[in-house]
């Protein structure tokens, strides 16, 4: 089943780049499909009933709007700090506590982190990302932690976990 | 249509000038990073946005489209990379810097 | 219109290059290198908007991934390590 799922996908995308229903495209996008399948199914999709849980896609498609909204914020707040001539800048790495469990779900986190406004993750060692700020603005850890996570980690948790 | 792809493609263009901008002025690598990953990205992202609503559902367009989420992934992995690596090659944090935890991870 | 924005890209990969020649360390041309890799996407798909090639978008996508293998290559040098470790 795992594996049928993975081929399905690498199938699709090979149709999409390829936009030709000729049989040779067609016959070579199955015979790349089931290479790539045989190779790297033990790598992907651990859990394929998760994958075909609709509630989960739900809060997916509700997580990426809430995800560019704030990437666009991300890029005006990182246009004003660049040209303003003070450049109001205050840097520093702080040590945030995550708790997601699943790998891909760390991952997933790290990622929105690097787009939102002025957060870029250094490193995740355990569940403690290591987060560098481009404006400081308190020393408190319960206070950095919601303003850097807050509003990823319940969703994040309800589409992985 | 066309006029959405034009104001798509010019926002673009403002926004990876905003990036460029800050990677000449900010003060140390970290901060660099930071101003280029987030603004070029988004630019790139926002040209390629253009692309698909100018040529719609051909194959044009639907390539634009996959090379969205792509660009993401890579350039957000590359920038963790890079700035992990610089951190331990010892390149230093500007002096304006007010904390650093990770320091204690790396004795 | 288009040409427009063409020069305003390819003067900003010329402002990555200056970030290469000036940069203190290694690190700040790393990163001026891979900004420049992402730059090259826009001006493919304005050049295939202009000269009406549209194969372009393949070498756009085919560039994001081979900047992002040279760019995780360069952070591996920048750590000192082996590249199987």
């Amino acid at each position: 089943m795992k594996k049928i799922t993975l081929f399905i996908i690498l199938f699709l995308i090979w149709m999409a780049f390829s936009f030709n229903l000729e049989t040779a495209n067609i016959l070579s996008g199955v015979f790349a499909a089931l290479l790539t399948t045989l190779i790297f199914s033990s790598r992907f999709l651990t859990s394929w009933k998760k994958f075909y849980n609709p509630v989960r896609y739900f809060w997916l498609i509700i997580y990426i709007i809430i995800f560019v909204w704030e990437c666009i914020k991300a890029n005006f707040d990182v246009a004003y700090r660049v040209l303003s001539p003070r450049m109001p800048i205050k840097p520093g790495i702080v040590k945030v506590h995550s708790s997601l469990k699943t790998e891909i779900a760390k991952v997933i986190l790290a990622n929105s982190i690097t787009m939102t406004p002025g957060t870029i993750t250094v490193d995740i060692i355990d569940s403690d990302l290591y987060v560098h700020w481009i404006y400081v603005k308190s020393d408190d850890p319960a206070y950095y932690t919601k303003k850097i996570i807050g509003r990823f980690e319940t969703l994040l948790k309800r589409i992985f976990e | 249509m066309n006029s959405i792809s034009i104001i798509l493609y010019i926002v673009g263009a403002a926004f990876d000038i905003f990036g460029c901008v800050g990677l000449l002025r900010l003060p140390d690598v970290y901060n660099r990073l930071q101003s280029a990953t987030k603004s070029v990205t988004l630019g790139t992202c926002s040209i390629l946005l253009g692309l698909f609503i100018q040529f719609g559902f051909s194959a044009t367009g639907i390539k634009a489209l996959i090379a969205i989420p792509l660009l993401f992934f890579t350039s957000t992995v590359a920038a963790h990379a890079l700035i992990r690596g610089a951190y331990k090659a010892g390149v230093d944090l500007s002096d304006r810097t007010v904390v650093d935890h990770y320091k204690e991870q790396n004795k | 219109m288009i040409d427009i924005l063409l020069y305003i890209l390819m003067g900003l990969s010329f402002l990555c290059f200056l970030r290469v020649i000036l940069g203190p360390s290694v690190a700040d041309r790393m990163v001026a290198i891979d900004i420049f890799g992402i730059l090259v996407v826009g001006i493919c798909v304005f050049l295939a908007i202009k000269t009406d090639r549209l194969f372009l978008i393949d070498v756009a996508i085919a560039w994001i991934l081979i900047s992002f293998i040279g760019t995780l290559s360069l952070a591996k040098y920048l750590t000192r390590k082996k590249l199987d470790e």
